[in-house]
């Protein structure tokens, strides 16, 4: 592919492979780093595949979020938009004449709805992103509280089995003190979370829509000057980020099956962390959308970390910020020592002859 | 020599509000040839460019495309005509590849077909000869890569009309000699390229022909093996103007040569000077001469830290400093009156007292404030000192006119009481009355002991009012003019002369 006449071919990694590396690593290593000081539990592979059986949404979240980032924008109505749609589908299935395809209808409507008005709002009428999405998330969380202050359970036959549905894999688990052999077992929304990353990470590498969420976040004014048509990409990013939130809402009450205030509370918040320590940057137009689940990977170890520990949560926030810190002083570190041309990554080399493709 | 015409314009007229830009001007390009288009700022060239492009509309004229009459009414559809532009500031992504610069935004396809686009890409740069990969990084690649690249991008969309607005300005000897090697191929192929650029040795170097405009009116078209530098200079200067030239001299300032006041030695800063070596003395009143463009503005930033400083020692009363930024120039008492008043120098909805006081304000620190009555006396007093015409010191200085603007700058800059100023294009945009009152206030504040730096585009000006001038060409200096006797023509002389 680099097969050019060119006097140097400097085959440089990108930005955005560069950073992905970086997340990656760091990913190895905190696990790496759980495995060897808390065997007990992260040896076994359901703790693995607990994080994403419990945290299905928020990897969802983290997806849509991905997109508007790379675009260069934010979004921060997603988390309460999730917990409204859940709120709003357990009603629905509450009520005699519910049924799980209307609940579903109704996420992915609400989703897209809040992504239709922000993505008009900001690429359409030029409003700063952030005020409109605050917005957006103090009307979403409004309507939870007014639709239903008190936790809903959905007790709807249908919903409840698909709720308690899980599939196990026969092959992996652990066998206990008793020697019965215990499968490991993944939910449903494990499955929309693979599905939707296989397809995102397609969109935004394949599509034409995805490299132009690239150009416009790297350069607006230049992705107009070579003929992109810069609002429709912005809306559309943001239309993609709001109907994922609803995606992330259906799969959240499919995990916990119940509607409540709190639910996907703070999850902008850590949505938007997880891509940082997933190396997409918040100036835009740099990151690999593999990356966003990486970063959620990351996040939820060092929750579990900390958990297995055995020390309070709000420990958690503590060492979740600082490391934040930690990451965002890294990345850019990184991308000013890259910009004054004093920055090799020294790569093994079964790591290099991946670096051609964006992968 | 190939004559047939790609591009004829004739008697274009462009008008804004207050502006006459553009008054009867013919343009022609050929097949084949690279034109030099040249004049100095504001003498509409970029109007005629945008005029060419689609961004601006014609008032009145008639453009013919290969014997077509033709109106554009945006770039995209000046772009599908077959013209390419190359702006002076990179107009791709850093953060995508090389390949995807030169075609996202052109194809309806929804998916990209990396590979085939990767091999058209590859074929193109290695058939233009531009060291590039398609899969690389575009940020990865040097500025004048980029260019090219975007040349790459434009040759591609089957241009017939290549316009390059100022290519060059932030490359290198090098990569200058690269592009100049792509526009002869690009030339050999029979594409017409219009070339703008300050740099007059490049010129002369690539153009067949050059067309000059001055002030909005086109001067002449002229063949480049034909046109000697010094005349292409006084053309695109002008005469001076008749109204100034009538005025007697002034004597210039005296310096006192005991320890010169700032001394500078092979300083440079990020917008591109050469590093430049500089003194003044106590009561001295020195100038940067040369062509708008070649560096002036630049030096005298340098001075005082307006740009990134990035090399250079400087020495203040002969005691070494470090100056980083504005305010560490403001405390070793250098003050600066930029070039651009509306972008850099005054606050517009501000009155006229806070914009008197403002730099006095910042030399003291924001916790020690100025009291009311204190600026008000201060005001009062520069109003009538440098006779201000303003109804009360309340007034906005956006209501001002210009001359009077500039005063209160001025007045702002001489309440810190500095020992060393910097007037940058003092007088532009200013009536003449007003100028002969800048000109003699600033030999007044010599004669008192303060050392001042004049820049101006009317050399003339600059001769009644510098002991000194400091010539540059091409963001370099390439001499140093002094004396009582100096005319206009000897400092055009250097600059023709001057560098390479």
């Amino acid at each position: 592919m680099g097969a050019v006449s060119a006097t140097k071919p400097r085959t440089r990694l990108s930005n955005s492979t560069l950073l992905f590396i970086i997340a990656g690593i760091i990913f190895v290593l905190m696990y790496g780093f759980a495995l060897i000081s808390y065997p007990g539990s992260f040896m076994q592979f359901q703790t693995f595949f607990d994080l994403f059986n419990f945290n299905a949404a928020l990897f969802i979240v983290t997806l849509g979020l991905c997109v508007v980032m790379i675009g260069g924008g934010i979004d921060i109505s997603v988390g309460a938009v999730c917990g409204l749609v859940t709120m709003a589908c357990a009603m629905l299935l509450e009520l005699g004449s519910g049924n799980i395809w209307g609940a579903l209808f109704l996420a992915l409507g609400i989703g897209l709805a809040f992504g239709l008005m922000h993505g008009f709002l900001i690429a359409y009428l030029e409003i700063q992103p952030f005020i409109v999405t605050l917005g957006g998330m103090f009307l979403a969380q409004g309507l939870l509280t007014t639709l239903h202050r008190e936790p809903l359970n959905v007790t709807l036959p249908a919903f409840v089995a698909l709720r308690n549905f899980t599939i196990e894999i026969p092959w992996l688990g652990t066998v206990n003190r008793l020697g019965i052999f215990i499968p490991c077992e993944i939910k449903p929304g494990v499955i929309v979370v693979v599905v939707l990353v296989a397809l995102y990470a397609a969109l935004m590498k394949w599509s034409r829509f995805g490299r132009n969420v690239y150009a416009v976040g790297g350069d607006r004014q230049s992705a107009r000057m070579l003929g992109i048509n810069v609002k429709r990409t912005t809306f559309l990013s943001y239309v993609i980020c709001g109907f994922t939130a609803g995606i992330s809402g259906f799969v959240f009450l499919m995990t916990t099956g119940a509607g409540n205030i709190g639910n996907g509370s703070l999850f902008e918040m850590k949505a938007i962390a997880s891509n940082v320590m997933g190396g997409i940057l918040l100036n835009g137009g740099v990151g690999n959308l593999l990356g966003a689940p990486i970063g959620t990977m990351t996040l939820l170890t060092i929750n579990e970390l900390i958990r297995a520990a055995g020390v309070q949560s709000n420990l958690q926030a503590i060492v979740s910020g600082l490391l934040l810190y930690l990451f965002i002083v890294l990345q850019s570190i990184v991308m000013s020592l890259r910009g004054s041309g004093k920055f090799r990554l020294a790569l093994p080399s079964w790591l290099k002859s991946h670096q051609v493709q964006d992968k | 020599m190939q004559s047939d015409i790609i591009l004829k314009m004739e008697g274009i007229c462009k008008s804004f509000p207050g502006v006459r830009a553009l008054h009867n001007v013919d343009f022609t390009l050929r097949k084949g040839e690279i034109h030099a288009l040249m004049g100095e700022n504001g003498a509409g060239k970029s109007t005629l460019i945008k005029i060419i492009t689609g961004v601006y509309q014609k008032d009145a004229g008639q453009i013919y495309l290969e014997g077509r009459p033709v109106s554009f009414r945006s770039p995209q559809e000046a772009q599908d005509m077959g013209i390419g532009t190359v702006f002076q500031e990179i107009a791709l992504c850093p953060n995508l590849t090389v390949a995807e610069n030169m075609f996202i935004g052109r194809g309806r396809d929804r998916f990209v077909h990396w590979k085939t686009m990767n091999g058209k890409a590859a074929e193109m740069l290695s058939s233009l000869g531009i060291p590039a990969s398609p899969t690389q990084e575009l940020a990865s690649c040097s500025i004048a890569v980029q260019q090219m690249i975007a040349i790459a991008r434009a040759v591609d969309m089957d241009c017939k009309i290549l316009i390059l607005d100022e290519p060059t300005s932030s490359l290198d000897e090098d990569e200058v000699q690269k592009l100049f090697a792509l526009m002869r191929q690009l030339k050999a192929r029979g594409v017409g390229i219009i070339f703008i650029t300050h740099f007059i040795d490049q010129v002369y170097e690539i153009s067949d022909r050059i067309t000059v405009l001055r002030n909005g009116e086109l001067i002449g078209e002229y063949e480049a093996s034909s046109l000697p530098q010094i005349e292409l200079i006084s053309k695109m200067m002008g005469k001076a103007l008749s109204d100034v030239s009538s005025m007697k001299k002034l004597e210039p300032g005296k310096a006192d040569d005991s320890v010169p006041v700032f001394e500078a030695t092979a300083l440079s800063s990020a917008a591109g000077v050469r590093p430049f070596d500089f003194t003044i003395q106590k009561g001295e009143v020195n100038g940067f001469a040369g062509l708008l463009g070649s560096g002036r503005s630049e030096s005298v930033r340098a001075i005082f830290a307006a740009d990134k400083v990035t090399g250079g020692e400087v020495k203040v009363n002969g005691k070494r400093v470090k100056i980083k930024s504005p305010l560490d120039a403001m405390k070793q008492g250098i003050g600066y009156l930029p070039e651009d008043r509306k972008g850099d120098g005054i606050i517009d909805e501000l009155s006229v007292r806070d914009n008197i006081i403002l730099a006095m304000q910042v030399m003291k620190g924001f916790f020690r404030p100025l009291s009311r009555k204190q600026a008000e006396e201060f005001a009062e007093q520069f109003i009538q000192q440098l006779d201000i015409k303003v109804p009360s010191p309340n007034t906005p200085i956006k209501s001002l006119s210009g001359g009077n603007q500039q005063k209160v700058v001025l007045a702002r800059w001489l309440l810190t009481q500095p020992m060393y100023l910097i007037l940058d294009e003092p007088t532009r945009g200013i009536d003449v009355g007003t100028k002969v009152e800048i000109q003699k206030l600033v030999l007044k504040l010599a004669a008192e002991g303060m050392s001042l730096t004049f820049i101006s585009s009317e050399i003339d000006e600059m001769l009644r009012v510098c002991s000194r001038m400091i010539v540059m060409k091409d963001r370099e200096i390439v001499g140093e003019l002094s004396g009582t006797n100096l005319t206009e023509q000897d400092v055009m002389q250097m600059i023709a002369q001057g560098g390479k």
